[in-house]
């Protein structure tokens, strides 16, 4: 089943409050996504984990309903 | 995780400079995220070993608890996790991605 970009954003944010979230729909079909996640709360944490925080953030859906997320993340 | 995947794993990533676990062969990635990997890091001229994670299962998952990292592909330099697809593009195109390898001694393919 594939996830609404909302619905992505929305556990994102529920996890890192501060974060500026950008989704786009790549494929516009709903299953492949770009997102970019700055927030304060990366910084002095290395790429692998600001990533984890966001994979962490998607509580398992990454790999699973998730399936196409390109990431990029950048400190506030 | 098993141990035994956990340890299998382990002996790979220790016993290759450059590896990376992706979804088919560097000739035939099955998927576009492992060809994107595997271009970068052809893109940089660099010899690396592979691991065709849809070949086995038990390797498949046991990457994911192994990195903490959810998906394939994933690139492992002298044992370290550098990251996924994602991470390995921004340091390509940072220049960062050529630097650790040089520093690392990973051999220039032939």
């Amino acid at each position: 089943m594939p996830m609404a970009a909302d619905d992505i954003r929305a556990l994102i944010v529920a996890n890192i409050p501060d974060a500026r979230v950008e989704i786009t729909d790549l494929a516009g079909d709903g299953d492949h996504y770009s997102a970019r996640v700055v927030s304060k709360s990366f910084s002095g944490l290395s790429r692998v984990k600001q990533h984890q925080a966001v994979y962490a953030a998607l509580g398992g859906r990454m790999g699973g309903v998730l399936h196409a997320l390109q990431l990029t993340t950048a400190v506030e | 995780m098993t141990d035994a995947a956990q340890a299998r794993i382990a002996e790979l990533v220790q016993g290759s400079d450059v590896l990376l676990f992706m979804k088919g062969s560097p000739l035939f990635p099955q998927c576009g995220f492992s060809s994107r990997a595997v271009a970068i890091l052809q893109h940089l001229g660099v010899e690396f070993d592979s691991v065709d994670v849809l070949q086995d299962q038990e390797v498949r998952q046991g990457i994911k608890a192994f990195s903490d990292w959810p998906t394939i592909p994933q690139l492992y330099v002298k044992g370290e996790f550098v990251g996924g697809s994602d991470i390995m593009m921004e340091m390509y195109e940072s220049g960062e991605l050529s630097q650790l390898l040089s520093e690392q001694g990973a051999t220039p393919a032939a």
